[in-house]
């Protein structure tokens, strides 16, 4: 349920429990339609910060034992993180575009983008690792690695996230012509 | 216990981007999304500090694991990074996407090396 959060996402009362009264005013989308209700904003309900929480111990924890079967010696490719960041693109721009594609950003879609999203790709892939290594290759005299590690990862980064939007737009295209 | 400490750090990192992400499109409305930009430029800086004190000072990876492979690699993230210089395309907005994946790099390894160098000078 989402009353009156701020965010980019049109957002739509679905289950009609908005009670609580705050002052956010300035936090309220433009929406005509919810602008009127009061509701706290997303990122201030305890609900909200658990099942980001959530996906955030499931996102670094898979993280974790990825990094500990691909260890990066600080001269190599660091095929640890290039994978992680590249499949969390894929998965994250699939699973955004599919939510958006199944309604709007509320009920079950806005928690599973706040724990899956939000927590589980964003915890998942790691931008300050992947800074380091590129760092730790050129420190390590490693300058032609470290050039084509950082653009080959933000292309690549890129490039599997609108793969992940493209593929999932494809599936919901099929499925409703089916 | 360390493995599971660096969880924790990670999910409050997660916690900590969605709070600072919030706060600052509250703040700043615009197609570009500064909030990602500056958390993974922060959290690049502080991983810099950190490895540098275990390089440089021969302190324990300990810490460099909770909070720079926990905090910090939940705080950070590269899929919205990447998911947000896709939807800039889409809208038309090839400068900023550029600006967008081309500035993330470039500051956050610039912040990196810093933080790795301010460590040094110590």
């Amino acid at each position: 349920m989402r009353c009156g959060a701020a965010g980019t996402v049109a957002a739509h009362v679905v289950e009609g429990e908005c009670v609580t009264a705050d002052d956010s005013r300035d936090e309220l989308p433009i929406d005509p339609d919810v602008a009127a209700i009061p509701g706290r904003p997303l990122h201030l309900r305890p609900s909200a910060l658990a099942w980001v929480f959530a996906g955030g111990i499931v996102g670094t924890a898979l993280r974790y034992h990825v990094e500990n079967l691909l260890p990066h010696d600080g001269s190599g490719w660091p095929w640890a993180t290039f994978l992680i960041n590249l499949s969390g693109a894929f998965v994250l721009g699939g699973l955004l575009e599919g939510l958006g594609r199944l309604g709007d950003d509320s009920g079950w879609r806005q928690r599973a983008r706040l724990c899956a999203g939000t927590g589980g790709c964003g915890a998942f892939t790691t931008y300050s690792t992947f800074a380091l290594e590129v760092v730790l290759l050129g420190r390590h005299g490693h300058i032609g690695t470290a050039i084509s590690y950082g653009a080959l990862s933000v292309v690549g980064g890129v490039v599997t996230a609108w793969l992940g939007i493209v593929t999932m737009a494809s599936v919901h295209h099929r499925r409703t012509r089916a | 216990m360390i493995a599971i400490l660096t969880f924790l750090a990670g999910a409050t990192g997660a916690l900590a981007r969605f709070l600072l992400d919030a706060w600052t499109k509250q703040r700043w409305r615009s197609s570009f999304p500064l909030a990602t930009v500056v958390i993974n430029v922060t959290g690049s800086l502080l991983l810099g500090a950190l490895a540098g004190v275990v390089l440089f000072h021969g302190q324990s990876s300990t810490w460099q694991t909770i909070v720079g492979t926990g905090f910090c690699g939940g705080y950070t993230t590269f899929s919205t990074a990447s998911f947000e210089t896709v939807r800039l395309v889409e809208r038309g907005e090839h400068k900023l996407a550029l600006l967008n994946a081309l500035g993330s790099l470039v500051l956050s390894v610039s912040a990196c090396a810093a933080g790795l160098a301010l460590v040094w000078a110590l």
